[in-house]
Parts: C-alpha cells; structure tokens; sequence
C-alpha cells in the first residue's frame, strides 16, 4: 500500500495533521489501534495555563518566552517564539475552516466549567459549553441545572455549590422520560452517551422542551449536561429557540459526547479530503534503509507493507501505549526510538499525587523540526507528534491539546515544505 | 489447592478500564435495550463468571458478534471473543430447531437446490411465511436468499479441467452462499481469475465454514467442520502450495480468528495464506503489473458498504482500491455501520426489530443517494440491503468480472 504520509495514531494530533496534509493533496493513510482520547476529553483544547515552575498565565503568547527559557525541549521550545504564535492563529482558522465552532481565541486564556463546578483555565471550548471570561464569575445569575434522573456522571450539588461561591445561584431539576425508562435496566450503562443517543432522536427532544419549559419559569437560563449532540449538532440551537432562554452545556464524566462528535467529525473530514481511516490495527515493525523509514507493517495487513515518503508517529503517550514503561526503561514500541527519560526509577514519579509528575515529560527525542531519533541518529523521514513528545507536562502546565495541535500543523507544514 | 486456575482468563478482560468506547460503538445496545452492552457483557461479566458460572446472563444471546467492540477498544481488549467465549462454555440453552435449521447451511443448501423453482416459491407465499413465523420463530418480514437451481460444486466439475490448464494456480474457499445460493459469484471470481492467468481450484473437502453453527450454540459440529476445512486447507497450502481465496469476509474471519479464539483449533501454520480474493488481486496487480482488460462500458455508480467483519479484519480497503480500477466508475464510500442482520440473527423473530432497527441509518444513507449499486463483500448484507432498501446489491468480483473484457 503507497501513501505519500502515513500517520500512526488517529487522535487529535494525527487527526489534523492528516486532514492539513490531505487537504493539501497528500495521499494519506491513519493507522488506530482503537478510539482515542477524544473520547474522554473536557471539551476544551488548553494552550498554556502554567509555566513549568508554576507561575500561572494569562496570556499565552506574553508567556512564551520565559516557558522557552524554562524549558528548552519543550515542544513551543522547539517550535520557537515566533512560530508558536502564528499557529495559535492558524490553528483557529483551521478550525473555522473545517467548521468546528468553537469559542475562546490565543489572546487571553478564557475558563471552562469542569463536571466538578469549578473553573479552569484553557484556550478553546466547543460551542455550547458554558464559559467564564475572567474566572471570577459566571455570565449567569440564576441557572436551572436539568439532569437526567439516575445519571450518575454530573453532580448537580456540586456544581451549585460552586457556582454560588461565585455568586450564582443554581436551582436543581430532573428529568425523566419514558425513553429513559429502558436505559435504567442497566444501571452501569446510564451513561453520557446511550443518554445521547436518547436526546438524538426529534420526539425526545420535544419532550424534554415540554419539561424544560414548565420548570425553567425562574431560571435567567438552562444548564444541562453534555448528553446531547453525539450525531446531530443543531438540538441546543433548537432547544434556544423553542425555550427562549440561553442554554449552556457542563462537561460530564467520560465518555464525552462533544469530544466523541468532534473525533468523528475529524475523522470525517479526513476522509472527505481523500484520507484513509484504519481502525482497531495495530502497527508491528518498521523497515529502514539508511537514515530513512521505508515501510511499516501492521498485524491487519500481515505481510502486505505500507510504503511511504513520510510517517508520523501520533501514538500518544502511555495509555494508548505510545510509550511503554517496564521496571528498567521508558521506550518506543515500533522504532525504538530515543526516549528522555530518568535512569533511576524511583525519580519518575512524586508520592504526592498531585505534585507534578516526573514521568509525564518523558518522551520521544526530536530534533527542532520533530524528527525522531535512533541511538542519536535522525531519522530523515519520521516526525513525532502530540503526546508522545518530549519536554512537557500536559496536566501541570495545561498544554496537552496545544502541543498536539500546534506540534501537528508544524510537522504537515515541513512535510509540505520538502 | 491452586488459587489462580479460577481467575485467570485465556482473554484480556483485565486490560478493561471500563472506559465504555466500546458500547458506544455497539450496535444493538444502541437500539435493543436489553442488551447490557459488551463492557457489561464482555470484560465487567467475564470478572463475575470466573468466580461463579451462574453469574453468566442469558441476554449475551443478543450480541451479533461483530467485532465493532474490539475495532473501537483503545486497550485491545477481545471484548467480542470474551462474550462469545462466555455463551459457548456457560449458555444452558439449548438450540432449538429452528436454530439448527438456519444453522445447518450445507443440509438445507443440499436438499433445497436441486428444487429451488418450488422451494424458492413456495418460501415467498404467505402461508408459509406465516407458519415459518408461528411455528419456527422466523419472522415472516424477512425475505429469504432464493437458492440457485444446482450447486456450483456440481457447475465447477464442468470446468475443473480446463482451470488445471492455467499456468498459475490457486484454491477457492466458496463457502455456502455461492454453492446453494449465488454460483454467479464463483464464475465471476473465475473469470477474474482466469484474466491473472490463474486457474482456480476448489479445495479436497469444503464445509460451510461453522459461523452459523457457532452463533446459534452448535459448537461441536462447528468443531467437526472446523477440523475438516483446516485439513483441506493444510493440503493446499502445504503440499500443493496453493494459497486460498474466499469471496466471502465472514468466511474468511471466521476461518482466519474464530477457529483458534472460540473453537480452540490451531491454524497458525496457514491462516496467512487464507485471505480475500480483493486482497489476492491487490497483490497481484502489485508484483507483477497485470494489466487487466477493461470493456468501454458506460458509467457506473455505486457504493461500497464495508461490512463487520471486513471491519475487523481491516481489509475494506482492497476492495475498495480494486473497485477504483474500474473506468467510468462513480464510487461512494458509505459510512462504516452494521446492516444488522449478522447472518442467522436477523432471522429470528425475536431479533426482527432490533436487526432493522441497526441497519436503519445505514438503509437511510442508502436510499440518499443515486447508485445503480451498494457493493460489499458479504452475502448476508447483501440480503438485508436488498429487502430493506430498493437498491441491488453486488459483490465486488462480480463488478469487476462485469467492467472486464
């Protein structure tokens, strides 16, 4: 099988690299061994909210300078000042473009709502999420939080008692129709997105605008958990219209219905651009010849190789096996590639749970354009993205989905570039 | 006394993080709400099994087995071969007649073809659709797969010398539906075949390849059946050195995984020389740069539906490439989605509505569009495509046996 760029992984990172490139008149092939983490994402991209000693930020682009100083293999390090900052921007009109709404922009760091009630910082939220400007206090007085009577991923409590620490005060409703009725057989499946399913469907949304209507007379506006939206995009719009109130959603305990949407949105886009999708593969092992990469075979296609000029390897990080640690070693599965990581193992990770992890910036060696390397050599023509990187700490400094998205554009933009 | 030998499964439940993915991606919890789904039915139930058997649940019946759990897990675990595993060693229920009916393909091929005008009138009149429906819980909605008057075994014997006259050669694994219902398919397969300079031979011993037999809890005549292709093939492959090809992706799933996952039977030595007659052409036109002779025909539109196990397998993409050969041919890719029938399943009156009720998005996105065909690689979704929507559908070998000189 001949592409012109194959990609190991069908996340968020290999996801837009594959449509820049597709879009762009590459012959394309994802390789995914199974959904990605997308499925459990808040639906919010962070872009940066600390800087690795902790100082927290505001504004990203103010930032980068003193990250780059702070940490110089970062990958916004290896991106550089500059170029960091054009693909904040290119990165929103690439959204745009592929008619992804979302809110939020490189500026200023806005704050999303967690399923907990409290705010955190981030870059940009999928439309309908409700949002903070200042993350002091939230655009609305006096919200109805609707949940569905039974599910047990949105906690209606804890969320009102946060928001009135922020002097907004909630009143709390259920919702129960008879279409719920058959979910609750199970109780371990009342989750987000066979609920979803549920609010997919025309006679059940019309339903829920007959409750929201009765119950909703003193509220200034509407909270419901994300469990609408998985294969149709215009029910809040429609809710806004029938019920004449502003309508926000709060992120749920996974599964995440946005984050499910905008994977099969991606994914279709890639496809509509002339992408190949490969799912539930796994790739096995590479052939090179000198310093370049020239096929991969995968357990799916047995002896039947994939050829290409350029790979990129999105495979993400330890759950998705990306990157794989034993008792001796943090290492790549496919290539053995170059890992950073400490010797001692008893340095890889803080006992308090909370502190920074050490283990969360270890990752795959690049050089500054992202090409991976074996025993110190480069590889000409493998390119690593998103969370298998090196340098940075996703969850401490706030800036998993910025690295795979920004990492991403920068690696297609090369390719393109040859 | 040996604590571990009840806890450890020969499947990786224990790699489940109770993620969910894989529920919502399966077909059935999304419309028949009985099913627990496969995290509750696979990896979450298989912790409870192995500490005691009653914990099995009969509502695994409804799981259709294709794989779509296992394609979408982010942890590899082998959720669908775990539930399907559960009902062969714990289910108590026995197989009714029925079952052994729509399960025994080569019994009921054998005896119907050689009357197929009476047989396939007398299945479509309404009588007796309705006793079908009261007496053997077969939905009287379901159209049935008209049988073809004689087999293509008995067709091929006509042939079978002037294929050994090909300079290459290779085994065809025709399963059930070309032999009762379909010989079209193994003609056309031959012809393409035959444009490769390959002759086709068919195996010393074929047996309908026990998919059927499996789902509907008949596992030691699936085993026997199992244990009888598996030597045919170990012939071909390893004495006459003859790959095997098969137009049929379940066949081909069934024969590659399900041997050794659910019927315990080794085929390590040649399941990478059972493969898709699509995948064989690929290859073909990879190595040797075979020119095939296409007719200037008119233009063509068509669809391709990947079907579960093609899913599974991850192999859409050589028929897919194969169909793009063609010229003046318009193709559609539809999304990748159940058709819901999942062989037997459909059949049975109690599955009637959670079969269609699958299918309906795919039959939606069918009907949306101006094809002259869906095209795929499995003969049961060619039934259910073809009862619920208007359009025909064909397998790829046969449009392409059709666009060739």
């Amino acid at each position: 099988m001949k592409f012109d760029t194959i990609i190991i992984g069908g996340g968020l990172s290999g996801l837009i690299s594959g449509i820049y490139l597709s879009q762009r008149g590459l012959q394309c092939v994802i390789i995914s061994s199974g959904q990605s983490a997308l499925h459990f994402s808040s639906g919010s991209f962070d872009l940066l909210n600390n800087l690795p000693d902790g100082t927290n930020v505001q504004k990203p682009l103010d930032a980068i300078s003193e990250l780059i100083k702070q940490a110089p293999t970062h990958p916004y390090a290896k991106l550089g000042e500059n170029k960091f900052k054009a693909l904040t921007q290119q990165a929103e009109d690439f959204f745009k473009n592929i008619k992804i709404s979302i809110q939020g922009n490189h500026e200023e760091n806005h704050y999303r709502v967690t399923p907990m009630g409290t705010l955190k910082p981030t870059w940009l939220t999928l439309k309908n999420l409700l949002i903070s400007e200042n993350g002091k206090c939230l655009p609305i007085q006096h919200p109805g939080i609707f949940n569905v009577t039974g599910f047990l991923d949105f906690y209606s409590q804890f969320i009102t008692d946060e928001f009135l620490k922020m002097g907004t005060k909630c009143s709390i409703h259920s919702i129960n129709l008879p279409a719920l009725e058959n979910l609750r057989k199970n109780p371990t499946e009342m989750r987000s997105v066979n609920i979803a399913r549920i609010f997919d469907k025309q006679e059940n949304i019309k339903e829920l605008v007959q409750i929201l209507k009765a119950e909703s007379k003193d509220c200034d506006s509407i909270i419901l958990p994300a469990i609408t939206g998985l294969n149709r995009e215009d029910v809040v719009d429609y809710l806004r219209k029938e019920i004449n109130k502003p309508i926000y959603l709060l992120p749920t305990l996974p599964p995440s219905v946005p984050g499910i949407h905008t994977q099969q949105k991606l994914r279709s886009v890639f496809q509509q651009n002339g992408g190949v999708y490969m799912l539930g593969d796994t790739v096995l092992r590479a052939e090179m010849k000198g310093n370049r990469i020239s096929q991969i075979y995968s357990f799916n296609h047995g002896n039947i190789p994939f050829v290409g000029q350029n790979f990129i390897l999105a495979t993400g990080s330890y759950f998705s096996q990306g990157l794989i640690a034993n008792t001796e070693r943090v290492y790549e599965p496919i290539f053995d590639l170059d890992v950073t990581f400490t010797p001692n193992r008893t340095q890889w990770y803080n006992s308090d749970v909370f502190e920074s992890q050490p283990y969360q910036s270890f990752g795959v060696k690049t050089d500054n354009t992202f090409r991976c390397m074996r025993e110190g050599k480069i590889f000409e023509n493998l390119y690593a993205t998103g969370a298998i990187l090196e340098g940075f700490n996703p969850l401490k400094e706030g800036c998993g989905a910025g690295v795979s998205i920004l990492s991403a554009m920068y690696i297609a933009e090369q390719i393109l570039s040859k | 006394m040996n604590l571990q030998q009840h806890n450890i499964s020969d499947n990786n439940f224990e790699q489940c993080i109770k993620c969910t993915i894989c529920t919502v991606y399966c077909p059935v919890a999304a419309v028949n709400p009985n099913y627990p789904g496969p995290k509750q039915a696979g990896p979450d139930g298989e912790r409870l099994r192995l500490k005691k058997f009653n914990f099995y649940d009969e509502s695994l019946k409804y799981c259709i087995n294709c794989k779509r759990c296992e394609v979408a897990c982010p942890s590899n675990v082998k959720i669908g071969d775990i539930i399907q595993a559960a009902r062969i060693k714990y289910s108590k229920k026995q197989p009714k007649f029925r079952d052994y009916i729509l399960a025994n393909t080569d019994l009921v091929g054998t005896l119907s073809t050689p009357l197929a005008p009476i047989v396939n009138t007398t299945l479509g009149l309404k009588p007796v659709k309705a006793i079908l429906d009261g007496v053997m819980k077969i939905d009287h909605r379901r159209t049935f797969p008209k049988y073809a008057f004689g087999t293509f075994e008995s067709w091929y014997k006509k042939v079978a010398k002037k294929q050994a006259t090909y300079p290459g050669q290779v085994s065809y694994f025709h399963g059930c539906y070309v032999n009762y219902n379909n010989p079209q398919l193994g003609k056309d397969l031959i012809k393409v075949m035959n444009a490769f300079n390959i002759g086709v031979q068919l195996l010393e011993k074929e047996k309908c390849c026990g998919v059927a037999l499996i789902s509907n809890g008949l596992i030691k005549q699936a085993k026997k059946q199992a244990r009888t292709n598996i030597n045919s093939i170990r012939k071909s492959v390893l004495e006459k050195k003859l790959p095997v090809i098969a137009t049929s992706s379940t066949c081909t799933f069934t024969i590659r995984d399900e041997y050794p996952h659910l019927l315990d039977i080794d085929n390590a030595d040649i399941r990478e020389n059972v493969e898709l007659a699509t995948r064989y052409i690929y290859r073909l036109l990879g190595q040797k740069k075979t020119k095939l002779n296409f007719k200037t025909g008119k233009k063509i539109k068509v669809a391709y539906h990947t079907p579960c196990h093609m899913e599974k397998l991850g192999w859409a993409y050589y028929s897919i490439e194969l169909l793009k050969l063609i010229p003046n041919i318009e193709l559609t890719i539809l999304d990748s989605q159940c058709c819901g029938i999942a062989g037997t399943y459909g059949f049975k009156k109690e599955n009637y509505k959670t079969s269609q009720d699958i299918g309906e998005p795919l039959f939606k996105q069918i009907e949306a569009l101006d094809i002259d065909y869906v095209v795929t690689d499995c003969e049961t979704c060619k039934w259910q495509i073809e009862m619920s929507t208007s359009k025909q559908c064909e397998h790829p070998i046969s449009i392409l046996a059709n666009a060739l000189e």
